[in-house]
C-alpha cells in the first residue's frame, strides 16, 4: 500500500484542527473567570460550572431529556424488533411499502415533522405535553431502531432455530431462547443510536416542546438565541464530556466505525 | 388456493398503526393547512385556495430565500466533497492505532449536539471572538462572520462533513488497494492513479455523501438560526418565523410542504441516478 506524502499529513492536521476547534473553544471559554465570554487568560475558574448548579432549569432539562430518550428509544425498539423480524424473514404483500413507511422519517426534514406535530397536537389539545413529545420522538428515531434490527436479523443463520422447532419448541420459545439472544447486540446498538438521536434532537422538539417540557438541546438553543454567555459554554462542556465518555464506551463495545459505517 | 399468512401483518401492525396515526395524520393535516388562507386579524380561514403557493411563486422575497438556501446547500455539499473525500482517503491509508483514533475524532462530533457545535463557531466568529482578534492583530480590522453566508457555510461544513467521510470511507473499504499498486508499477503517476483508479471507485460514495449533505443543509435549522440569525434567513428559519412569530401557519405549512417536496424529489432522483450509473459498483 502506498505511503502518505507530507502534503497529506498537512491536510489531515488542518482537517483535525477544523473538526476540534469549535469544541475546544467551547471547553476553554467555559473555564473563564470573567462575567462575559472570553478565553481564560488569567487563570482557570469553575464559577460557570457552579452557575449550572445555581440554575436548576438546565439540570431539569437534562434529566427530562434522559427520561425522554430512554422511554422513546425503548418504545421504538419494542415496535421495531417484531416489524424487523417480519420484514427480514417473510415475504408478504406490501412488504416493501411497509418497510419504506417505517423508514420514511429519514426522508422528511425534522423541521417539517416539527411543524406537522405542532399543528396535530394543538388540534388535539395536547400541545407541549410530554406524552406528545415522546410519541414524536418515537417516530423520528424509529428508522434507526428498524435499520439496526433489520441488519442483525438479516445476517442470522436459521439452523439453530430450525433445530429448536424440530425438537418441539414453540415459536415463542424459539424467539425467546434462540433468536432474541442472537440479535440482542444489534438491537442494543439500535437502541443506543435511537437514544442518542432522541437526546440530541433539536429541530423537531423546538416546535413541539412547551416551556415546561424543554429538552436540554431546546433549552440550550433558547438560551443561546437570547444570549451567548459563559453559562451556555459550561453546559455545553458538560455535554461534551458526557458524549465523550459514551463514545469511548460505544467504541469499546461495538467499534465506532461499525455503528456509523456498518459492517466492514 | 393460497392462504394469506397473518403473522407478518400482526408483527408489523404496531409500527404501521403507530405511524399512520402519528406520522400520516400530522403530515396530511399540514398539507391541508397549506391550502387555507390566513387573515392577520381573523386567523386561519375555512376556505380552500392555492393562494399561499401563488404567493411563494410570485413574491421575489421568497425567491431570494429559496435561492439562498439552494446556493448554501450546493456550496456546503461541494466543500464537503473537497474536504471530506481526501480526508476519508487519508484515514483509510493510515496505520492503526492512528486510524482508529482519528476515525473517532472525525466521527465523534456527530454524537455532540448540533447546538453545542454551532455555539463553538458562534464564539469563534462573534464580536469578541478568536477570529476578530486574529484579524485585528494582522491589521485587517475586526472581522466578524456572524450573520454572514461565509459563517453559515463554515459552520455547516463542520456539522456535515462526517456524513461525507462515512460513505467515502465505506467505498474505500470495498476497494482493492492492490489495484493502485498495479497502476503504479505499470508506470502511472500518483496523480493518474488517483484520477483513473481511486476516484472512479469512490464516486458512488461521494455521490451518496453529497445527497445526504445537500438534503441536510437544505433543511438545517439550528446552525442557520444561530449563525445566520434574522439577517441571513434560509427556508428553515423562515418556516420557524412563520410558525412562532408571524403565526401565519398556513404560509408556514406551504413553505414546509415545498421544502419536503424539493427534498424528496432531489433525494429520490439523485438516488435513481446513482443506482443506474453505478449499479455494478453496488453489487
Amino acid at each position: 500500500m502506498r505511503r502518505l506524502g507530507p502534503l497529506s499529513y498537512i491536510f489531515h492536521t488542518i482537517f483535525v484542527i477544523f473538526i476540534l476547534a469549535p469544541l475546544a473553544v467551547v471547553v476553554l471559554v467555559s473555564f473563564t473567570s470573567k462575567g462575559y465570554l472570553s478565553m481564560p487568560t488569567d487563570g482557570l475558574s469553575l464559577r460557570w460550572f457552579k452557575a449550572i448548579w445555581d440554575a436548576p432549569e438546565f439540570i431539569e432539562a437534562f434529566w427530562f431529556s434522559v427520561c425522554l430518550a430512554f422511554v422513546s428509544a425503548s418504545a421504538a425498539t419494542l415496535i421495531a424488533v417484531p416489524a424487523a423480524l417480519a420484514l427480514a424473514r417473510m415475504t408478504f404483500h406490501g412488504r416493501a411499502a411497509i418497510s419504506s413507511f417505517l423508514l420514511s422519517p429519514m426522508l422528511i426534514p425534522h423541521l417539517v415533522l416539527g411543524v406537522a406535530f405542532l399543528q396535530f397536537y394543538s388540534r388535539l389539545g395536547m400541545g407541549g405535553t410530554s406524552v406528545g413529545l415522546t410519541a414524536a420522538h418515537i417516530v423520528v428515531i424509529m428508522p434507526y431502531a428498524v435499520r439496526l434490527s433489520l441488519a442483525s436479523i438479516t445476517g442470522l443463520p436459521r439452523d439453530a432455530e430450525q433445530a429448536a422447532l424440530t425438537l418441539g419448541a414453540s415459536r415463542f420459545t424459539v424467539f425467546r431462547r434462540i433468536t432474541l439472544p442472537l440479535i440482542l447486540p444489534g438491537v442494543a446498538g439500535g437502541w443506543l443510536l435511537a437514544f442518542i438521536s432522541s437526546f440530541d434532537e433539536l429541530t423537531m422538539s423546538v416546535f413541539v416542546a412547551a416551556p415546561a417540557t424543554q429538552t436540554l438541546p431546546v433549552k440550550m438553543y433558547n438560551h443561546i438565541v437570547e444570549t451567548i454567555d459563559p453559562l451556555s459554554a459550561s453546559v455545553s462542556t458538560v455535554t461534551i464530556v458526557i458524549t465523550f465518555v459514551v463514545m469511548l464506551l460505544l467504541d469499546r463495545l461495538y467499534g465506532i466505525d461499525k455503528i456509523f459505517i456498518g459492517k466492514s | 388456493m393460497k392462504r394469506i399468512n397473518a403473522t407478518p401483518y400482526l408483527l408489523t401492525a404496531p409500527g404501521v398503526l403507530f405511524f399512520s396515526a402519528l406520522l400520516g395524520a400530522p403530515m396530511v393535516m399540514t398539507l391541508l393547512l397549506s391550502l387555507h388562507s390566513y387573515d392577520y386579524t381573523l386567523g386561519i380561514q375555512d376556505d380552500w385556495t392555492l393562494a399561499n403557493y401563488l404567493d411563494v411563486f410570485t413574491d421575489s422575497y421568497f425567491y431570494v430565500i429559496f435561492g439562498r438556501t439552494l446556493g448554501l446547500s450546493l456550496l456546503v455539499t461541494v466543500l464537503c466533497i473537497l474536504i471530506g473525500a481526501p480526508e476519508a482517503y487519508i484515514l483509510s491509508r493510515m496505520r492503526n492505532p492512528w486510524r482508529s483514533i482519528f476515525l473517532l475524532v472525525v466521527l465523534g462530533p456527530l454524537l455532540v449536539s448540533v447546538v453545542v457545535r454551532t455555539l463553538g463557531w458562534a464564539i469563534l466568529f462573534g464580536g469578541n471572538g478568536l477570529l476578530a482578534k486574529t484579524t485585528a492583530a494582522l491589521g485587517l480590522g475586526e472581522v466578524s462572520l456572524m450573520y454572514t453566508m461565509t459563517g453559515m457555510t463554515v459552520a455547516l461544513v463542520h456539522v456535515l462533513v462526517p456524513f461525507m467521510v462515512i460513505p467515502v470511507w465505506a467505498s474505500l473499504q470495498k476497494m482493492d488497494p492492490q489495484s493502485e499498486d498495479a497502476a503504479l508499477t505499470l508506470g502511472a503517476s500518483p496523480f493518474t492513479v488517483i484520477r483513473r483508479i481511486t476516484l472512479p471507485q469512490i464516486t458512488p460514495g461521494i455521490l451518496s455523501g453529497s445527497i445526504i449533505c445537500f438534503a441536510l443543509t437544505a433543511a438545517a435549522f439550528a446552525t442557520p438560526s444561530i449563525i445566520g440569525g434574522r439577517r441571513m434567513k434560509v427556508v428553515a428559519t423562515m418556516i420557524y418565523d412563520e410558525y412562532k412569530n408571524t403565526l401565519n401557519w398556513p404560509m408556514g405549512a406551504t413553505l414546509a410542504a415545498l421544502l419536503l417536496f424539493a427534498n424528496i424529489v432531489i433525494i429520490t432522483s439523485a438516488n435513481r441516478l446513482v443506482e443506474r450509473r453505478f449499479a455494478k459498483v453496488f453489487e
